[in-house]
């Protein structure tokens, strides 16, 4: 069957089975490998794209549930890296094995989005579905607060990934 | 791969069978191509003898490549399993090299034993066995670069300096690029690598400084890093089914059915050995994308035929340890004085029994390698830990030569010791090789989880015995552990205890040497599931049992538990004489008390240990463990609440790996990672078996460590004049018995068994 939908702003029409998760179109159907397979439960987070602005586990959504939707993923976040939240991750050196941070980042990026100036409790909430194996949980948090204080301070991306995120 | 601690016995320097050389090629374009090139002992014995010259010495292969455009290339050899090796081995040689490092590229070197060597990720070596040969392969470098502008300018090499690249002369006040010098430097004789100059610490420009990681830039904007983004042309996608019952072989499977689902392009059982690092039996199904592999597989019904270890659980093999402690020994490890007779005159004597289960290593990319069989030669790529080792298992298994295979080595998702196992590399060479075309496999989390080298569980029947002064006199372990079923039947060997894979303890364990009456006895039970390193391996479990135990001891003396560890590691250690069947050139590395007493002497200052008063339901534990050559003292900070829910307040770590902090920055990451890696494991971490099968399967109910618990952690080096270690592992032990000290003192109550989630930790 074919579904169209947008990924990062362009259409795209796919032939696939109407179970197929997002997660196995954006890689193996589109050839977008960053977003990653972690465990296929929705338990780990390492699969998290934006779906009209919402961090969504693309692991579990079946690309029938997606047609006509606008998904965001790591590479569309921004044009060469520079989303506050990934300038912030490279600055404090958060990756360790870096398998997970493209979920990480994805998951981040929309809670600075609807909440500017997180505190440590709102990121905890925030990011407790997404599981770093290496346990770079200390440095993600300090990511976030600088790229909150990033956003803060140029007005730039955070807000800017909400714009184009959920087309509101 | 560690079964029996060895890098507490074995010294960092490799054995010297093979005879090192410098190699200097030009290379396309010009530019000059530096190598250390190691030459078989064998092809040096022909050579010498007035043989051709073997073809391995015509291999162009590098550590550095500098273009005339002063572009600098720096390969990384070791596998990245998110140590920060592809990182810290580039620093080595660029400091040296005197490069600019924001200008350095870093590439990952494919395995090539030749040029490389050792390409293994693995028991915290990388830093001590390559500290001084890649600052070599640096110096060299630079020493020739200095030459070439001596000769260009007609100047003495020794009125020359280098720095960020560039050759300064400066009593003429002339500088000139590495780039432009690079054909030049290509004409240089190579100096002997032993001879040249190192660098005083005191002028390195890059070690010792913070160095994000190389891959950080591709890793935040997703590029394909990993084995499993891994595609090339034709490529087919595959899942393997194997038995739950490890090691079982495929008996029916409704092959036929299951070559009609969509997008199946193959389906076929192979029939597999029955060793169980190797290629085992299952059922193979390839398709045109890995959803359509998977969703094919749900259809998939097979038998298995009958086995032995059919009949194994937890709950059977709790019986058989319980029922052999009581039995004598079947080894003795060690043994000084008369601890009998020291348990009828001490004061007190306390007895306790510790167990740690099972835990599984679960790298957040599952096992994965795509593999490509064309023409007798099989090509693959993995996230592989040992892939030296991977590549021996595939010429074995598919019958081909080690030279007929190249291995590519990718960026792992994780590592953990999971990936020092090579089985989804022969798995995919296998099923490669039966289909015809390139093929990547991909486990689920389910088969990573059911299907893993398990961290062994582990039996520790403790009695201790403190004096009327609160000295700590007599210490006897009797360690009951897993066997290797096929050892266990074979003709004993002398002095070996038939150890399951990573389920050993070595005679030297701590405290080992500073008790005058100690014994450390071990039965081992036979095993039919997979065992393996996990960080830290040993150490991660034999750690939680003696630093406890330790704690219990230093109640029953009234003392202090830190004060305690500090007198105890006071007292004069009892001199073991060297093996007798050490290699030439390896002596064992024997733990230094002194250095323990610093690192614990930091963390009481850092912590402030002592001073202050705790709230009620809050405590503190402090705990020690020597491994992989490094010095780790940590205090933890934890508060249960009534209901017995555990909150993790703080860390404080303490650490000693010698002179050099490599790269800070990352040193706090690894040490920051293995500390909540540690607490992951002690909270709730717990692989069970029933009907000889693994009953967790996914990180619902094999619980990982999520950011609410993760608690902060302060780190600490205490800096040393010895040379320099690794720090992928030994900062995880001690925080366990650590946090469980802490819990004990918070609630009264002493966990002696893990994980922590099973414990009754209520208080009023």
């Amino acid at each position: 069957m074919t579904f169209t939908f947008k990924v990062n702003g362009k259409s795209t029409t796919v032939d696939v089975a109407p179970d197929m998760p997002l997660l196995w179109v954006l890689r193996d159907v589109l050839d977008l490998k960053g977003t990653k397979f972690g465990c296929g439960i929705g338990q780990c987070g390492a699969c998290t794209v934006h779906v009209k602005g919402t961090p969504t586990r693309s692991c579990r959504l079946p690309v029938s549930r997606a047609a006509g939707a606008e998904i965001t993923t790591i590479e569309g976040l921004s044009a060469d890296g520079n989303h506050p939240v990934q300038k912030a991750w490279e600055a404090v050196d958060v990756p360790q094995c870096g398998y997970c941070q493209a979920g990480q980042i994805m998951t981040a990026a929309a809670l600075l989005a609807r909440n500017s100036n997180p505190s440590d409790a709102d990121i905890d909430t925030a990011m407790n579905g997404n599981i770093c194996r290496c346990g770079t949980y200390l440095r993600i948090r300090d990511a976030i607060h600088k790229a909150a204080a990033t956003s803060a301070t140029d007005g730039g991306g955070a807000n800017r990934s909400r714009r184009s995120g959920d087309g509101n | 791969m560690k079964t029996k601690t060895p890098d507490k016995a074995v010294s960092p320097t490799p054995a010297v069978d093979r005879r090192q050389f410098l190699r200097v090629s030009a290379i396309a374009g010009g530019g000059v191509l530096l190598a250390t090139y190691i030459e078989p002992f064998t092809n040096a014995g022909a050579r010498l003898s007035g043989a051709p010259k073997p073809a391995a010495d015509f291999q162009p292969n590098a550590y550095i490549r500098i273009t005339p455009d002063g572009t600098i290339t720096i390969i990384a050899k070791n596998p990245e399993i998110g140590q920060g090796i592809k990182t810290m081995l580039p620093m080595l040689i660029a400091d040296e090299l005197d490069a600019d490092w924001s200008k350095v590229k870093v590439e990952q070197g494919r395995l090539d034993t030749v040029n490389y060597m050792r390409q293994v990720a693995g028991g915290s070596t990388a830093t001590p066995t390559n500290w001084t040969p890649m600052r070599q392969v640096g110096a060299a470098a630079r020493a020739m670069l200095v030459t070439a502008a001596a000769q260009t300018w007609g100047v003495p090499e020794s009125e020359l300096t280098t720095s960020m690249g560039t050759v300064i002369h400066k009593g003429s006040n002339r500088r000139i690029g590495y780039g432009e010098l690079s054909t030049k430097a290509a004409s240089v004789t190579a100096p002997e690598l032993a001879s040249v100059k190192l660098k005083d610490p005191k002028d390195f420009t890059i070690i010792g400084k913070g160095v994000p990681g190389v891959d950080n830039h591709s890793i935040v904007t997703g590029k394909p890093l990993y084995g499993i983004d891994v595609t090339m042309p034709g490529m087919l996608y595959a899942v393997f089914e194997k038995s739950p019952v490890f090691a079982a072989k495929v008996k029916t499977a409704n092959i036929e059915e299951i070559k009609k689902e969509l997008g199946v392009k193959h389906a076929f059982v192979v029939d597999g050995g029955t060793q169980l690092a190797g290629l085992l039996g299952g059922v193979a199904i390839v398709a045109d994308n890995w959803w359509n592999a998977k969703a094919a597989r749900a259809k998939l019904k097979v038998t298995w035929e009958e086995h032995p270890t059919a009949q194994q659980s937890s709950a059977s093999i709790a019986t058989q340890a319980a029922a052999l402690s009581k039995k004598p020994p079947m080894r003795t490890l060690r043994k000084d004085g008369d601890t009998e007779a020291a348990f009828g005159s001490a004061a007190k004597v306390v007895e306790a029994t510790y167990f740690y289960p099972f835990i599984s290593h679960a790298p957040l990319e599952p096992q994965n390698c795509t593999a490509s069989f064309k023409d007798g030669k099989l090509e693959i790529w993995a996230p592989s830990q040992t892939p030296e080792g991977g590549r021996g298992m595939c010429a074995q298994t598919l019958g081909i030569k080690d030279t007929d295979i190249t291995i590519n080595l990718t960026r792992a998702g994780g590592g953990f010791g999971r990936r020092l196992n090579n089985d989804y590399m022969v798995e995919a060479a296998w099923i490669a090789k039966q289909v015809g075309a390139p093929v990547k496999l991909l486990w689920t989390r389910e088969d990573d989880i059911q299907h893993d080298f398990y961290r062994p569980a582990g039996y520790h029947y403790l009695k201790g015995a403190v004096d009327a002064s609160g000295k700590l006199v007599a210490w006897k372990n009797h360690f009951v552990s897993f066997g290797d079923p096929e050892k266990m039947a074979a003709p004993p060997v002398q002095g070996a205890v038939p150890f399951a894979a990573s389920a050993g303890i070595s005679g030297a364990e701590f405290p080992a040497r500073f008790v005058p009456n100690f014994a450390l006895e071990t039965s081992v039970m036979p095993l039919g599931v997979p065992t393996g390193a996990l960080r830290a391996p040993g150490s991660n479990g034999i750690a939680f049992a003696t630093q406890s135990f330790i704690d219990e001891l230093a109640a029953a003396a009234g003392k202090d538990p830190l004060q305690f560890r500090l007198d105890l590691l006071a007292n004069t250690p009892i001199q073991d004489p060297p093996p007798a069947n050490a290699p030439p050139g390896q002596q064992p590395i024997v733990f230094e008390a002194s250095r323990m007493r610093g690192v614990l002497e930091l963390v009481r200052e850092k912590s402030g240990w002592g001073r202050g008063t705790l709230p009620k339901g809050t405590g503190r534990g402090v705990a020690f463990h020597w491994s992989h050559r490094g010095y780790f003292a940590e205090v933890v900070q934890a508060t249960v609440a009534k209901d017995g829910t555990i909150k993790v307040d703080k860390v404080w770590v303490a650490g000693d790996i010698g002179s050099q902090v490599i790269n800070p920055l990352n040193a706090e990451n690894q040490v920051q990672g293995s500390v909540l890696d540690g607490i992951a494991e002690a909270l709730g971490q717990e692989i069970t078996i029933e009907g000889g099968k693994t009953v967790q399967a996914n990180f619902n109910n094999f619980p990982l460590l999520r950011m609410r618990q993760s608690a902060p952690v302060e780190v600490h080096f205490k800096i040393t004049e010895f040379p320099p270690t690794g720090l992928g592992e030994p900062a995880l032990p001690p925080v366990v018995p650590a946090l469980c000290s802490a819990i004990a003192m918070a609630t009264g109550k002493r966990v002696r068994s893990l994980p922590l989630s099973k414990a009754d930790l209520k208080w009023a």
